[in-house]
Order: structure tokens, then sequence, then C-alpha cells
């Protein structure tokens, strides 16, 4: 680990200025992609990403639609294996190692690096059973009962479900579905937790309970989410990456262009494309 | 008509013959395609009445004891349906017992596992199976599968698991075995193909939550999968158990014709559709032809309700997913 | 470079191991269980192919079974008896069928659209040998068996099978079709015949064919209405005549080989029938449903 936190950035504070000292510091790396280029059939979806993805802190990956965004957050914990045709080149580390190499598991993958969906997506079970269920399967089953409540807890759902515990997840709203799937990925005591555009699906005042947990979160956990609303990413992240779509003759693809402290993104982007896209939006 | 120049510019009135001609033409497709859609329902209706009909004088002589009485004595015109009954519960669950897991598993083969090209090739070849029609079957069933049942099944069977009374006995050519395969051939078809549409209807974002908790593909089968379409593959066992009961002539060739009530399904026997086959010729007096026909009675009966009771668990599961999204 | 390696590995542990195992194990058993299907059906088709190819010839096909305690003879009247018996079954059903198709379609409000269904569901899950009894009961006692009673029992199994498919191809017919139709002035009727019909023509087509490989392989309805006839060919429907799946069934009852060889014959003749209508169909309705959902 020594080898890697040599070059990192320190923690950021949102008001800081942007020419906070860059140095060595307890700030982690969890993800490291190298030339990572993942495409469908023939055509890359995104195209040589270099990023790195700090521990504990909320990492927000924004551009426009089709700039491949959600596709990268998908290489990392090999959710794009369920396609038949994605096709992954360069490397994903993972505290070091390489998650597509020789020896690695995708079921172990995603067990340390969990998912959160774009629409909730509860399980056909009672919403207590929606948390137990990860836990049976990778058997963790001492103290079931404390776990699923430490889960939702966590998740800012206990108090609101405590008492329905064996009712179908069906019955709840959608933002408590959403609240309900982040319970059950966290129950499993996860590493990382990705999200994809986990709040597009929900109401104002839902969406702003799903921030404020992330806020939570990111002492347990390394997050990082997919967002196309840039409102959002400098809500809750710490480090903002801009992806965008490159034309070529044959299409296009996702490109990074851009990656810093969320301020530094969205106040002064060193890049044109950033600046277009960020002034031409927001505010 | 001829061409005015009008101030209003406005359409042509249609000819008034034309409009009369639209109007009646509309009511009479209506009516033509109702009186249609009608007959269906009065056809219905009128296979129940008939059967029941002719079936009454020997509803109105034997009562309900027929249900429960054994035998089928043509010479003193005793008759009885509980062997009968015996046999095609027999047969029917046993081919059950087998076709489920078999279905069950084709169908997640064909819906979450099989290469992508291959798959609407099997999925076919597999409806394919339904497509042979149930004399050719039964021939086969008689000719080829009976003898290996006879002299290869049903010894090892008898040899490794004679202790359970379901293989006890001597083995037999054609008997309740050679049925039990036979209607399983038959069944797996129709279960795995309804199975496979609502294994493929599974939401996606189910799927992928699962797998994302770090779950093996079976453990997404079994926690998400299956939970989701329980209803829908209780349905699908239930119309296969539907078409178990009401297959006459394959079971009619390979079941031997037998009597009496055994737990063995080495012996020969016979069902409610398999024993009306048997005697489409043979009945001489009229209470035996309206005994032949309360079987039928009771076949239309079992059959009505496993059928509606799978249509309706249906209804409910197509609403409860619609609610459910 | 230092991994801690138990906190962040992502080899498989003991446990994962055991849990690939179970999904190993499960993913072959279902494959096995497809194969066992595809090589039943392999079996079955080539049990048939083997004893029944042999026996074909042009004797077979245009000869009258022999008489009475002989054995041999060709299978003329009962290949020209399901001729006629489907063929007329064919007719009675089609028409029908399709009105039911347009009416749930096109004229039905959505609960009478969902009782009719109903209704077709019920009728095809019906045993086919009690619809056999119903005509025996309603044609055949008084006044004896006929190819057209045969006909009429045939008829009512193909019935829901062509108004269940005739309608799931009027419901891929585009509303945008029928709006344009209308929004031209056309009335309802001419919209329905002229636009609405031939466009779910193939459909239609294929549904029908299925229907007929499946009449033509039935035994039971034929039994009670149809089957006791004269060993000649004849094109009269108000004869009784023989069929072919009537005839495997009293030869496979036979004791004697050579009647098991007509039978299997037979046999083969029938699914060659059944499998080319069937698979040509199904590869008909899959171009068509292509063309229409575009």
């Amino acid at each position: 680990m020594e080898a890697d936190t040599m070059n990192v950035v320190a923690p950021i504070e949102i008001a800081q200025p942007r020419e906070a000292p860059r140095s060595a510091s307890d700030l982690e790396i969890v993800f490291e992609t190298r030339g990572l280029t993942v495409s469908y059939g023939k055509a890359p979806a995104v195209s040589d990403v270099d990023l790195s993805i700090y521990r504990n802190l909320v990492t927000a990956i924004i551009g426009p639609s089709g700039c491949g965004k959600s596709t990268f957050l998908r290489s990392l914990n090999r959710m794009n294996d369920l396609v038949p045709s994605a096709k992954v080149e360069g490397e994903v580390l993972y505290h070091g190692q390489n998650i597509y190499g020789d020896g690695v598991d995708p079921v172990e993958v995603r067990r340390r690096i969990g998912m959160v969906f774009q629409k909730p997506n509860p399980f056909p079970k009672s919403i207590y059973d929606n948390v137990a269920w990860g836990l049976r399967v990778l058997g963790m089953k001492d103290d079931l009962d404390s776990r699923v409540e430490r889960a939702l807890t966590q998740a800012a759902l206990w108090d609101e479900v405590k008492d329905r515990l064996k009712k179908s997840a069906f019955g709840l709203s959608g933002g408590q579905q959403q609240r309900l799937c982040i319970a059950r990925a966290i129950a499993v005591e996860p590493d990382v937790v990705l999200l994809d555009e986990p709040a597009s699906a929900l109401d104002p005042i839902a969406t702003s309970k799903i921030e404020d947990l992330m806020h939570e979160l990111k002492n347990e956990y390394t997050l990082v989410i997919v967002t196309h609303n840039m409102q959002q990413a400098a809500r809750v992240a710490d480090m903002t990456a801009f992806f965008t779509l490159e034309r070529t003759e044959s299409g296009g693809h996702g490109v990074l262009v851009e990656y810093d402290e969320t301020p530094k993104i969205f106040t002064q982007p060193a890049d044109k494309r950033t600046e277009g896209y960020v002034t031409g939006r927001f505010g | 008509m001829s061409a005015r120049v009008s101030a209003v510019p406005s359409t042509q009135p249609l000819p008034e013959r034309r409009r009369i001609g639209d109007r009646f033409g509309d009511l009479f497709l209506h009516g033509l395609t109702g009186a249609a859609a009608a007959a269906a329902a009065v056809l219905l209706g009128a296979i129940a009445w008939k059967i029941f009909q002719l079936a009454w004088p020997a509803i109105t002589k034997y009562g309900f004891a027929f249900v429960t009485r054994q035998g089928w004595d043509t010479v003193h015109n005793k008759f009885g349906a509980l062997d009968l009954i015996w046999g095609t519960a027999l047969t029917s669950f046993a081919a059950l017992l087998i076709a489920t897991p078999l279905s069950i598993a084709i169908g997640l083969y064909l819906s979450e596992l099989a290469p992508r090209g291959a798959r609407t090739v099997i999925a076919s070849l597999v409806e394919l199976l339904a497509a042979i029609p149930s004399v050719v079957l039964g021939l086969w069933g008689i000719l080829v599968l009976g003898p290996f049942v006879g002299q290869d099944l049903e010894p090892w069977l008898h040899r490794h698991l004679g202790f359970i009374p379901l293989f006890s006995g001597s083995p037999e050519n054609a008997g309740m075995l050679v049925a039990v395969l036979v209607l399983t051939i038959m069944i797996v078809p129709i279960t795995s193909s309804i199975c496979r549409e609502l294994f493929l209807g599974v939401p996606t974002e189910l799927e992928q939550g699962a797998l994302a908790l770090g779950a093996t593909r079976w453990e997404m089968v079994r926690g998400v999968i299956l939970p989701y379409t329980r209803s829908g593959v209780s349905a699908a066992i239930l119309l296969g158990f539907g078409r178990a009961v009401g297959e006459a002539i394959a079971v009619t060739q390979v079941i031997g014709a037998g009597h009496g009530i055994h737990w063995s399904l080495f012996v020969t026997g016979d069902t409610l559709a398999s024993k009306l086959a048997e005697q489409y010729q043979g009945a001489v007096s009229n209470i035996q032809i309206a005994s032949l026909v309360y079987l039928a009675a009771i076949l239309l009966v079992i059959s009505l309700l496993v059928n509606l009771t799978a249509l309706f668990i249906v209804r409910r599961f197509s609403h409860e997913r619609i609610g459910g999204s | 470079m230092a991994v801690d390696a138990g906190r962040y590995s992502l080899t498989l542990s003991r446990r994962t191991r055991r849990r690939k195992g179970v999904n190993v194990l499960m993913q072959a058993l279902a494959t096995l269980a497809a194969l066992a299907a595809v090589a039943v059906l392999a079996l079955v088709i080539i049990s048939v192919a083997r004893r029944g190819a042999s026996a074909l010839s042009w004797d077979f096909f245009t000869k009258n079974a022999a008489t009475f305690g002989q054995s041999g003879g060709g299978v003329a009247n009962a290949l020209v008896g399901s001729l006629v018996i489907v063929g007329l079954a064919t007719a009675m059903a089609v028409p029908v069928g399709i009105l039911i198709a347009l009416y749930v379609s096109e004229f039905a409000p959505p609960r009478v659209g969902d009782l009719v269904r109903l209704v077709l569901d019920v009728l095809n899950g019906l045993p086919s040998i009690i619809i056999g009894i119903f005509v025996y009961g309603l044609l055949v006692i008084g006044s004896g068996q006929a190819a057209w009673k045969g006909s009429f029992a045939l008829a009512i199994i193909m019935l829901p099978l062509v108004a269940r498919a005739t309608q799931e191809v009027l419901a891929l017919v585009p509303s945008t079709l029928r709006e344009g139709a209308l929004a031209l002035g056309a009335s309802r009727w001419r919209t329905v015949l002229g636009v609405v019909l031939p466009t779910s023509f193939g459909g239609i087509i294929t549904g029908t064919v299925l229907a007929v490989a499946r009449a033509a392989g039935e035994t039971a309805p034929l039994l009670f209405t149809t089957s006791i006839a004269a060993n000649a060919v004849t094109w009269d429907p108000r004869q009784p005549v023989l069929s072919i799946p009537y005839d495997i069934f009293v030869l496979s009852e036979s004791p004697d080989p050579a009647d098991h060889a007509r039978a299997w014959a037979l046999g083969f003749v029938l699914i060659c029938f059944v499998l080319v209508t069937s698979l040509s169909a199904r590869l008909l309705l899959v171009r068509y449903r292509k063309r229409l959902e575009g």
C-alpha cells in the first residue's frame, strides 16, 4: 500500500482554495484504472481512462449522456461481464490487484464492491429478507437480526420500517425502496459502494435523503456515484470526474476529460470542454 | 352532382348510399364476429351439457358411489371409477414429479445459460417435441420404450429401490411406468417453454441486483428468479397436469388395460381417459355407455377445475407484476 | 505490491469455492436436462424413421389395405381419409376462428374480450377425447359415423388455436395503420377487412398451419366419430373414413409384427408432415413478426 499512497491528493475541504497542497497523506487509493477501455462488440464505449479513486471519499462521475460513465462504473465491479459482447482492456487495480486478472473471481469482486442501481430494484421478498438474503448467501449468518437492523439504520430506514419488516418490499415508496437497496448493499460489509444515478427516479425529498445518506456513509465506505445532475455532484462529491463523448468517424466513445476536487471542477475547470458543460447547464 | 363554386370551402358530402352501406357494414361485421365469439361460448356450454346428459342414466343409477367404487364388470353392469381415478392420479402425479424439475431446469437453461446463438434453436427443438402426435409417441412407447422399461429399467429400479412400494412387483413391458414416462415426455415441452418465458420476463435489474451483492448465478436463480416467477411456474405445472390427466391415446397404447389399485408402478392399469379410448367400440348396453360417459364427466370436471385454476393464477400473476413494478 | 490479503483479497475463498461448486453443478444439471429433451426428440424421430422409412413405396401410398385377415397392402384409404377430415375441419375452424379473433381485437369491450379469451383457453385445455364424446353424443348417436362428424370434432380442437394465433397477430398490427385508414374517412368494416386483415394475413396462415399440424395427429376425437369404415378410398365426407392417426392406433395394438411395420411407416409419414409443417410455420412466424415489429 505504501507505494500507492505516494502521489495522492490531500483530503478535500469543499471551501478550501484550489491550490491545496498535494502531498502524501493518509489518503489511500482504492481503485486505479490504467488505460481502461470498455467496448461493446467492436465499438468502444469508453476509452483509455486513467483514474484513481480514494478511500472514504465520494467520487462523482458526470458528463453528457452516452459518455460512458455508467459503463465505466460497471467495469469497476465487473457488472459488464453480464453483457456478452462487452470487452475490457487495460487494468482496474483494486488495492493493487487487477480485478480482471487471472485467479480473480467476479463473485468475490462484487461481494467487496457493491452496487446500487438507477431504478430501485428490491427483491420480491419481505423488507427483512431483502437485507438478510445477501447475508445468508455470503454465509454471514451469525447475528442476522442485528446485522439487518444495523444496515437499515445506516441507510436511515430503520425507523420507517421497523414495524413492518415482514411486509413485502414492494409496499415501500420509491425513495424507501432505494434506501432499502442501499441497506441491502451495505449489509454485506462491502469496501466500496457504486451508485449508478441512484436518485434519478426519485422525487426531490427522497433525493435529498439519499444525498444526506451519502455524507454519512462515506465515513465507512468509499462511494462512487454516477449522476447526470451536476448540482447533486457538487453537493455530495469530494472528487469529480468529467467524461465526455468524443466524436469519431465511427460514432464516438467516452473519454475522461478532467478529474479534480469538486470545487475546482465547478469553479475553475482546466479544460474548455469541462467549462462548457459546467457553465452551460450549471448556474 | 355538378361542381359549384362555393364561398365556404367544404368537402363533398358522401353519397347517401355509401353512408348507409358503411353503417350497415359496420353493424354487420360487428354482429357477425360477435356471433362467432358467442358460438364459442355456447359450444363450451354445449359440451358440458351434452356430456352430463349422456352420463345422466349412470349418474342417477349409481350416484356419487360410482366415484368410490372399484371394478368394471360389464357382465353384471357394475361399474365404478375408483380404479381409474387412482390410475389417473398416480400416473399424472408421477409424471409431474419428474417433469417439474426437468421443465424448470430446461427453462433456466434456455433463459439464462444457453449460448445466445443456440438459444432459439434449442428452444424450438424442445417445442417440436410437443408437436409429435400422441399416437406416434404411444407407438414408440409400446414398441421401443416399453421393452426397455420392462427388461432394463424396471429390473434395475427393483434391484436398487425395491423397498419403495412404487418399485415393487415384477417388471412388465406395458404398465404405469411406461405411461408415466410417455406423459412426462408430453408435458415437459409445454411446461418448460412456459417456464422459459416466465424466466425471461424477470426484470434484469433484479437479476443484476442479486449479482451485485456477490451472489452466484444459481443463488440469483434461487433467491430472485424462482420466487419472482413462483405463481407462474405453478400455473404452468397445473397446465401440464391438465394435459397429463386428459391424454387418452398414448396412455391407452402403453398402460396395458389393467385394473385394481396398486402402489406399484410396474403393474398394468388404466386411467379415466384411457378407459374411454379402449372401450370406444366395445360398449353394448346403454347403461355401459352412460357409465363410460360418466367417466368423461369426471374427467371434464377435473380438467375444468385444473385449467380454470391455472388461468386464474396466470391472470392474478400478471396483475401482481404490473402492480409490483 | 503489498496487498492486505485478508480484507481485499479477490481470489476465491474456501466458502466461495464451495458456492461456485454448487453453481457449476446446477448449471451442469440444467444443461443436462435440456440435452435430455433434445435427445428424446432425436431418439423418437430416429426410431420412427429407421423403422418406417423402409416400408415406404409407391404402392404403400396408392393401394388400399389388404383385406381383413391378411397383412400388407397400402394406406391410400387412410391417407385420403385424413385429407378429407382435416381439410373439412380446417374449412370449418378457420373462418370462425378469424371472426372470433376480429371480435376480440376490433369490437369487444375489454371485459367481454377477456371472457372470450378465457373461453378459448378453456376450450383449448379440454381433453380431446371429451370433444370426441361430445360430437358422438351430438351427431353420431342415431345417425352413425361420418367423416364430416370427425371434422367437426377436429374443428373444435383447431378453433381456439386459430383464434388465439390470429388474435396475437392482430394485436401486432400497429394502431397507426388503423388510425390512418379511419382518418381517411374509411368506415370501420372497410378498415378491418381492407387494412387490418390483409396486414395480418401471413400470421393467420402460420397459425392455421400450426393448427392443421396439431389436428392431423389427433386420434381421440376420431374414435367415436369416424372409425368404423369400409376398406376403400372415398372422398365423400358423408361416409365414415379411416385416417392415418387412427390406423396407427389400431395397428400399434395388434400383436402382428407386419402390422407394426405398417404402423411405423404411417408414423413416419405423420411425423414428417407434422414436423415439416410446424417447423416451417414457426420460421415464417418469426420472420413475419420481425417484419411487423420492425
